[in-house]
């Protein structure tokens, strides 16, 4: 309670004034907020319960992982992309690695492709339980995120029998894999693909038809597919406003092009829309694991890397398919051991550019449910 | 003196009819002991069975099986620093929780808990239950107006709002219930003991009276009174998610408990009133049916006999408990309370004390299948939006309400009808 917070630099339109002339609330939202997921702080101009306009403020998990890049060798700067999205680490991981590898132009081995491409889908189911678990409860179930928490558990395990951590997994090397998979890898993973299709049959026995949830979600932070295209959206978000655009298809990273599977698409862009869509991307997640690990060939793990990681000059873009979206790699080398500039396309922050645009004129229940239904990660959007 | 207060356990009618204040005074600590009693093991039943339903084990540390969790709770609570914050209405803000409690606690003076067992019988009961407990409504307001702090005064007029809406439907289905007693007598009854004895008198609970509008009307006023009382899924006001703790966002400490307390309290108030007005009360199952001293002795056995039961469970608890140092503590605490729950059951046993007692057994038996669906809810239902619970409390439950009411009253005056309109026919 220090000092007003200075509204001025708002300059949100007001084209709702009543007869009364009453003033708006504005309302700060966070950074200390139950659903606000981490640290996002989002000052509302209300009308009574309407929503005229929002500003996010951002940074207050600012660690400056772009800085450390720039003064981390190309192998040491690998770990610290797992804490940017830390509930995808493994993408992160991914998309670092393979950005690198396009400079060193080198090509991760066959067998390494499919372990990455395993690991992946894991991780995107993982990302998807938390997100399905934390949305669920910004809009009142309290369930899902138990059911949703217990069976991610399995997942972790398997990212612990493989490289020893469960989270900030670090599970690949810059040219491939380090670690071969352990016995067992393949009947885990199949295991798992089993034991979990009947419990996202739970999920959404839980809210899929659920009364509450379908008023709660559908016609909620509506994005058209224009909206999603003119502000960079990506990822599920943009594929339930029916866009097709999924870059595992789009431009075939590792071994997606040997993967039949398909893009769930929505119709509507709502919050409902994006909730079937996640969930349709778990089932279609589960269909490349089971092909992954029925075609996982043998051979060496690591490509012909040299020790110390000297790129030739030069600049390089590349992005992969986060569970969030598009998560994109900017890196400029100067021919030194260190990137000169590493530059993250995170999809989080992306995304949560659309706030604004998907709840004015809601209400502040809506607020909450579209922060939920967007899936950012406030490690990502401050980086 | 001593004289008319050993008349009065003879006498068959409640304290109040009675006259007299001993007995009056002996039950309103009685039922303030009571309910306090229920709130904190409502504490502990809503934590574990919720946990149960969301695959957790919830409080297992303080006491066996985290028995003595809600005290320890409590403690804490009340040692807590008492914070007021600085721009809050001083005035105001401490007597909201005080508002608040009074008015749960005050609508219990009505509630019988059995033919003789409550503070009085007054000829408006219902409505006197209805309006002090929409009065707790007011120390709501009061709340989140004086924190000076925009989430509670947002969760405040949410609950302000939401509470005016749904009385109006509760209200029209109690009328239902208040039209059904006067079937056979000709006049109806407002009294909440009459209200019971008309459903004895009519050999049927007001829930299957003229099937399915009594029904009907019961579903209206159990959802009417989950948004009443402003729990999961219309638990808006304090919706954690958006309001963080809504009108109580400010308070901490032994105020925050007042609140928590004349929240489940109420709980049990509006339950107690749909268990009177359609649950038959304190009558026990079948009471015309099964009637005659072999069926009374069995039903008035069976409090005893399940305070034994759960004795036995926890007993097989006891013996199950791993058998290392560390837990033997917790072991001797669940032996002890399954010996406590053994003697209890064995006194509900005793000749003298059965029979008094089993109007209270069977009426707290029915509010605790309400409360296990309060705690079933949470678990289940997403929350309604502020706009989404206004169009079910006035566009979907109103309409039902008013026609269930006006079906009741053609049904009820079928024969009357019929015959008017053959004269007027004639």
């Amino acid at each position: 309670m220090s000092q007003p917070i200075d509204t001025a630099y708002l300059d949100l339109d007001t084209k709702d004034k009543t007869f009364l002339d009453s003033t708006e609330m504005v309302l700060n939202m966070g950074p200390q907020h139950p659903s606000t997921h981490g640290v996002l702080r989002v000052i509302l101009k209300l009308d009574g319960e309407k929503v005229l306009g929002t500003e996010c403020i951002i940074g207050y998990l600012h660690r400056g992982v772009e800085k450390i890049g720039e003064n981390r060798t190309y192998a040491m700067f690998n770990p610290y992309v797992d804490r940017m999205d830390y509930v995808a680490a493994v993408s992160n991981g991914l998309g670092y690695c393979e950005t690198v590898e396009k400079l060193l132009n080198v090509e991760a081995p066959p067998r390494a492709q499919y372990i990455r491409v395993i690991l992946t889908e894991l991780c995107r189911i993982a990302s998807h339980q938390v997100w399905l678990g934390t949305h669920a409860l910004d809009i009142g179930a309290l369930t899902p995120l138990f059911y949703a928490f217990r069976d991610r558990e399995e997942i972790l395990k398997i990212f612990e029998k493989y490289c020893g951590a469960r989270l900030t997994t670090h599970a690949f090397r810059i040219g491939g894999c380090i670690y071969e998979t352990y016995e067992g890898f393949e009947e885990d993973v199949k295991k798992y693909c089993t034991f979990f299709l009947p419990k996202l049959d739970e999920y959404e026995e839980l809210l899929t038809t659920n009364r509450i949830w379908v008023t709660r979600t559908k016609k909620v932070g509506i994005l058209k597919p224009e909206d999603c295209i003119a502000l960079g959206v990506t990822g599920p978000v943009l594929r339930a406003s029916g866009v097709k655009w999924d870059l595992r298809k789009a431009q075939p990273y590792e071994c997606y092009k040997d993967m039949d599977f398909e893009i769930p698409t929505g119709l509507n862009g709502d919050t409902y829309d994006r909730y079937l869509v996640r969930v349709a991307e778990m089932r279609q997640s589960v269909r490349i694991l089971r092909q992954a690990v029925d075609a996982i060939p043998s051979g060496p793990i690591m490509a012909k890397v040299p020790k110390v990681i000297k790129p030739p000059v030069g600049e390089v873009y590349h992005s992969i398919e986060a569970p969030k979206g598009e998560l994109g790699y900017f890196i400029v080398s100067d021919g030194s051991t260190q990137p000169y500039r590493v530059r993250v396309r995170p999809p989080s922050f992306v995304n949560l550019q659309a706030l604004d645009t998907m709840v004015r004129g809601m209400l502040v229940a809506d607020v909450v449910a579209v922060i939920g239904t967007l899936d950012i990660v406030l490690g990502e959007v401050d980086r | 003196m001593l004289e008319s207060i050993r008349n009065y356990l003879s006498s068959g009618v409640t304290p109040g009819e009675a006259g007299s204040q001993f007995w009056a005074t002996i039950y309103i600590i009685a039922i303030t002991l009571g309910v306090s009693l229920a709130v904190i093991s409502m504490n502990w039943l809503e934590r574990k069975i919720l946990a149960h339903m969301q695959i957790r084990l919830g409080p297992m540390r303080v006491g066996p099986h985290g028995l003595m969790q809600p005290f320890a709770d409590a403690l804490k609570l009340l040692i807590k620093e008492d914070i007021i914050p600085a721009n809050a209405d001083k005035l105001v803000f401490w007597s909201a929780p005080v508002v608040v409690t009074m008015t749960a606690f005050t609508t219990f003076l009505v509630v019988p808990f059995g033919r003789t067992h409550a503070v009085t019988d007054m000829n408006i009961g219902v409505l006197f239950m209805l309006g002090i407990s929409s009065l707790g409504v007011l120390g709501i307001i009061m709340a989140g107006w004086s924190s000076n702090s925009h989430y509670p005064l947002m969760g405040s007029l949410r609950s302000s709002a939401q509470m005016v809406s749904y009385e109006v439907a509760m209200g029209l289905a109690i009328v239902c219930a208040v039209l059904m007693t006067s079937l056979r007598s000709g006049t109806g009854t407002l009294s909440m003991i009459g209200i019971v004895e008309a459903q004895n008198a009519q050999g049927t609970w007001f829930i299957f009276k003229f099937f399915p509008l009594g029904l009907i009307a019961f579903v209206v006023f159990a959802i009417a009174m989950i948004a009443e009382t402003n729990r999961a899924p219309f638990d808006l006001p304090e919706a954690e998610s958006e309001l963080v703790a809504g009108f109580h966002t400010e308070y901490s400490g032994f105020r925050w408990s007042l609140f928590f307390l004349a929240e489940y309290s109420a709980m049990l108030a509006v339950s107690s009133i749909a268990v009177t007005l359609w649950l038959g009360g304190w009558l026990r199952p079948f009471p015309n049916w099964l009637s005659g001293p072999a069926w009374d002795l069995a039903f008035s056995l069976i409090p005893g006999i399940s305070f034994l039961v759960m004795a036995a469970g926890c007993l097989l608890g006891t013996i199950r408990m791993p058998k290392i140092v560390q837990m033997r503590a917790q072991a001797i605490g669940l032996g002890v309370f399954a010996a406590l729950l053994a003697l209890v059951g064995l006194v509900l046993l005793l000749p003298g004390v059965r029979e008094r007692v089993q109007d209270i057994f069977w009426f707290v038996a029915k509010v605790a299948c309400f409360m296990y669906l309060y705690i079933w809810y949470r678990g289940t239902f997403p929350r309604y939006r502020f706009d989404q619970l206004m169009k079910v409390g006035w566009k979907v439950l109103l309409p039902i309400g008013l026609g269930v009411l006006i079906a009741t009253a053609l049904v009820g005056m079928r024969q009357e009808l019929w015959a008017s309109i053959v004269g007027v026919l004639r």
